[in-house]
């Protein structure tokens, strides 16, 4: 499933709102999310999962190919642990 | 870091503000699409989000574990995992918002 898909679901389930405002719905979601994270905010969503920023420290790394030491700096990346219900549900315990 | 969290009464919040509806009807908007993507996961789909990421099913199998703390062998099911691969534009995004 993609973006525009996800979006003409919720279109079809809701014939009453304008297809403009349902795509600026699935957007307004995600892009919450994106920036919640690039505060260093973390998002919880019970049943699904939740997104947090990890960091990852600064350390000398070695290019693959050549061998070569460098230093790679500290930086922050995203994370999303599934929920219990979610992983629960793709094992078929029914819920 | 500010560190706040931040749960579907946000998400709605912000729905609620950039689309003027309902505070109602906006929570439920934020669950139905929840609900979409958790159901095309169980249903074994990947759900791609364009500048976001990518949600995959990867099935794992069964394996021997060990508890840990009596040291015993005990037998891991096969299953189904999750896994979350964000969008080049997700990790450029956190990355440089958490940059010093």
């Amino acid at each position: 499933m993609i973006r525009s898909e996800l979006i003409a679901k919720i279109a079809e389930e809701n014939p009453h709102l304008f297809q403009r405002d349902v795509e600026k719905i699935v957007n307004t979601i995600f892009e919450e999310i994106v920036e919640a994270m690039a505060r260093g905010d973390r998002v919880e969503l019970r049943g699904f999962g939740a997104f947090s920023v990890k960091k990852r420290d600064a350390r000398t790394g070695r290019n693959p190919r050549t061998g070569d030491t460098v230093e790679v700096e500290e930086k922050h990346v995203p994370f999303f642990k599934t929920g219990k219900l979610l992983r629960d549900r793709l094992n078929g315990e029914d819920s | 870091m500010s560190e706040k969290t931040l749960t579907r009464m946000d998400l709605s919040e912000a729905v609620f503000r950039e689309v003027g509806l309902s505070r109602n009807e906006s929570a439920q908007l934020v669950e139905s699409v929840l609900q979409h993507v958790s159901d095309a996961l169980v249903r074994g789909e990947t759900v791609k989000i364009s500048s976001f990421g990518t949600f995959s099913v990867r099935a794992k199998s069964s394996r021997m574990g060990r508890n840990p703390k009596t040291g015993e062998e005990v037998p891991i099911s096969p299953r189904r995992v999750l896994s979350f691969r964000p969008s080049h534009l997700m990790k450029d995004r956190v990355a440089e918002g958490n940059a010093r």
